[in-house]
This record gives C-alpha cells, structure tokens and sequence, in this order.
C-alpha cells in the first residue's frame, strides 16, 4: 500500500486540503502510521499529475483543496475493494537468513531460530501489554488502533511458528542425517545444496 | 535440615525438580533439573513442543504428582512435608487447576462443577452458587449454567473449566491449554480475566502452544525435553538465552 491509495480514498469521502488529509489519515488507522505534512503534498501532487485528482478552492486560511475524479475515485474503489497482494516471500529477510545458515558450514540455524524468537516474543508481548492497557474499545479511535495492533499481533505470532516448524524440520533432519559431524553438527550437512568453498574445487559441484 | 525461607511474594517455588516415568530400559525421563518460581502478580507461560515436559511440570506444581526429586513449595509449605489434609486444604482453597482434558464431573451441570470446590471447602450452597454463576459470566456462559457437560461444545466445556479454577479467589491458578478448544475471541476473553486474576495479585501458570497467548504473560519459558532452554521476560531489557545443555 502507499500513502496515494489511502489519501485517494480519504477524497473519496469529498474535497479536503493537505494538513486536514494528514490528521484524518493518522486517525483513521489508529495513529499506526505516522505521516509528515510535506509526503502528503508531493503525493497531492502526483495524483493531481496522474488526474486523479483536480486542485479546487483555496479558502481565507490559505488552505487549497483538492477534490477527486472520476477516474481517481474508479482507483480508490478498485483498491479498497481489491485484495491486497504482498511482494514475494521468498524476500523475506528472516527467511532468506536461515536459508543461508542451513547451508552455510559453522552457522548454527537453531542459535539462529532461538535468538529470533526471543526477540519476537518480546514484542509481541510488549504489542499485548499496550492493547491490555488500552481505552474502550467501543470509541471509534481505540477500535482502529486494535486492529491494527491485532494484525501486528498475529503475524509476530504467526513468525514464531513459522520458526517452531522450521526448529523442529532441522532437528528432524539431523537426526534422519546422523548429524553431529565436525563443524559442531548444526547444520544439516546432508542438505547442502552446494559447498560454501570457492567454485575452483569442482568436485564440490557434483552434487 | 535447614531449608531457606521462601520470599512472602513467592508463591511456587520448584527446585531441581526432575521426573522420571517407569525404571530401567523403559524410564522415560520428563523434567530434568527444573526451577521455576511465581510470585504473586506473575503470569509465567510455559511453551515447548508435544511431549516435553509441560504437563509433567503443571502436575508436580500442582501437588498431584509427587516429583522423582526436587521440592515443590506452595505459599510457604514444602509440599513433601505436608499431611494429606494440609495438602487437601490446599488443593480446595489455594490451587486453580485447568485440566488439558477439562475433567469436569459429567453428572454435575456447568454451575455445580464450578461450585463443587467451594461447597467442598464449606462454603453455604447457595453462596457457592452465586460464586459459581459469576465465574461463568466472567467466561461469558450465563446462558449455559444449567447444561451438563456432555450437552456443551469443547469449548464450553473448557470455559466450565476455567471457571472453576478461578473461583473463590484461588491465588494459584495452574491452566494446561486452557484456550486449545477456543477460537481466537473467545480465547482472547480467557486471557484477559486471567490477566486481571492474576493482576489483583494472584500467581499462575500458563501452558500452551500460542505464542499469542503465551504474550499475556510476564515470563515465558521454553521447555526442551523436560529442560528449561530459554526463557523471555516481560520487563527486563534483558532475555535469558541458555544453552540447553
Ligand atoms: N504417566 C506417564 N507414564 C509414562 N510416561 C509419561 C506419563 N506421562 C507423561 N509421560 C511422558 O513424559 C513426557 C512428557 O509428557 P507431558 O505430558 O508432560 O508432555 P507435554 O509437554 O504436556 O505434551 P503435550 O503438548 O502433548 O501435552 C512424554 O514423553 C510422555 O510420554
Ligand atoms: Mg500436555
């Protein structure tokens, strides 16, 4: 998502100025992500560029506002009510580390595993303690801020299973490999898709 | 002997607690060596996978299993040296135990299984009901007071449990997945009056599989074959991160 699709739907709702689109915008999604005035009127701008928006009147404070178009409302329905598609998990940093460890010689991935995990625990748990110690959650702004706090919540969560799984895969594979070897046995030799050495020794290849 | 004192905030105290089933070729070896302490206003979770140790460790906390070795110390009382009927007494007034398997009385309805305990422990019947029906509302199951357990869905049953291991002020509340039937709502209710439970200044612990859940403790620890292998902390700066071995 981009800051463009949430202003475009915030005009959706009728003409408003840059500073007006800032405060509604932070409200509007629990204060999750913050906003600075100046991102708002290079985006104002793109869209006004794009003719998704048309620049309107500028009332006695010196406010201009900007009102949406046809086409840019056609947007801004399109992506509410699209699904959101994420970029490739195979980009995934986290993931993309203990791919490496398991196949890099002297890399432990449990050391790997543990110490992400403790680390995503504990945000996860400071995410639970400030929606334990939250306001009402009828109001408007709380109800907001829980949700997006929930969706931080369950995909800390959903990390600390994906690294259980992957512990309880690696150890699965040592044991099936006889591990234990040289290099401290962490890692699941067997599984080494290609030797860390250098290409010249060619042998390491015929795998 | 000479035992040191234990802490007036401390309510559990395990020490080099280990646990072995069956002898010989066949002994299979649950906890080893583990030390664990609640005081009163700590939720501590207990994680780790299938078949390490974590409902061995619930049952020696709660005194319903006598451990191979160790001391178990439950508000001051040394549980090897209790007599039945101080351990009895404890088991009535002080301990909230939530069963993996529910183990409610299946000829008893939802409220009577809540306020067995409390009539157990002298209390008048119809005090024990009121008691009883409060702990059911706080696991939103007013409406099902009346059924017996095997007219309510496993999540209901669950619920019936939790409500009877939080009645009458029990200040050590001892759960083994007490969410595992819930969905995530509703398993989110329990979490927070347990929370609230414990922040009034009872003690407990919290088995279970969800690291979200396990987040509404101050402590987590992770159990590795019978071991304690790590361990988060709420507060400090600092997690624990020991080797295993
Ligand atoms: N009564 C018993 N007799 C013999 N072995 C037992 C007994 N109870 C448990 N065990 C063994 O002790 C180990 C620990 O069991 P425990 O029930 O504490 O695991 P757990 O962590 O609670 O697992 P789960 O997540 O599946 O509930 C297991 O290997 C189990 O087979
Ligand atoms: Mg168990």
């Amino acid at each position: 998502m981009s800051v463009r699709h949430g202003l475009l739907a915030l005009l959706s709702q009728g003409p408003s100025y840059g500073y007006q689109l800032k405060v509604e915008f932070e409200r509007r999604t629990g204060d999750s992500w913050p906003v600075n005035v100046g991102q708002v009127y290079n985006t104002l701008d793109r869209l006004e560029r794009d003719g998704l928006i048309e620049r309107g009147e500028t009332d006695g404070d010196g406010h201009v506002f900007y009102a949406i178009t046809d086409a840019g409302a056609a947007e801004a329905r399109a992506w509410l009510e699209g699904p959101v598609v994420r970029g490739a998990a195979a980009r995934d940093e986290l993931a993309v580390k203990l791919a490496l460890a398991v196949t890099l010689p002297g890399v432990d991935p449990e050391a790997i595993i543990h110490a992400q995990r403790v680390a995503t625990i504990r945000s996860l748990q400071e995410l639970t303690r400030s929606k334990a110690a939250g306001g009402d959650p009828d109001s408007p702004e709380e109800f907001v801020w829980q949700l997006v706090v929930d969706a931080l919540i369950f995909q800390a969560e959903a990390e600390v299973r994906w690294l259980e799984h992957s512990e309880a895969r690696i150890r699965r594979l040592q044991a099936r490999s006889g591990s234990g070897g040289a290099d401290g046995g962490a890692t699941a030799s067997a599984s080494r898709p290609v030797s860390a050495e250098p290409p010249a020794t060619t042998t390491a290849s015929a795998r | 002997m000479s035992r040191e004192r234990i802490g007036a905030s401390e309510l559990l105290r395990l020490d080099a607690v280990s646990m072995h089933y069956g002898a010989g070729e066949n002994s299979v070896t649950a906890l080893a060596g583990v030390d664990l302490s609640v005081k009163r206003g700590e939720l501590v979770a207990i994680m780790g996978a299938s078949g390490s140790g974590k409902s061995t460790l619930l049952t020696i906390a709660g005194g319903l299993v006598t451990p191979t070795s160790g001391e178990v110390v439950i508000d001051g009382q040394y549980l090897r040296d209790a007599k039945p009927a101080q351990l009895a007494a404890i088991r009535r007034r002080t301990l909230g135990f939530v069963f993996q398997d529910f183990n409610l009385v299946p000829a008893l309805t939802a409220v009577e299984n809540v306020s067995l305990p409390l009539e157990l422990d002298g209390w008048k019947r119809s005090k024990a009901r009121r008691a009883a029906l409060d702990a059911l509302h706080l696991v939103e199951l007013d409406d099902r007071s009346e059924h017996f357990p095997d007219d309510l869905s496993g999540g209901q049953q669950q619920r019936v449990a939790i409500a009877r291991a939080v009645v009458g002020g029990r200040t050590l509340i001892l759960a083994d997945e007490p969410t595992g039937a819930l969905d995530s709502q509703t398993g989110e209710v329990v979490l927070r009056m347990l929370r609230s439970r414990i922040d009034e200044g009872a003690g407990g612990i919290l088995v279970t599989h969800d690291a979200r859940h396990a987040a509404w403790a101050d402590r987590i620890v992770f159990l590795r074959d019978g071991r304690v292998v790590d361990e988060t902390r709420r507060d400090d700066a600092s997690a624990l991160l020991a080797t295993g071995a």
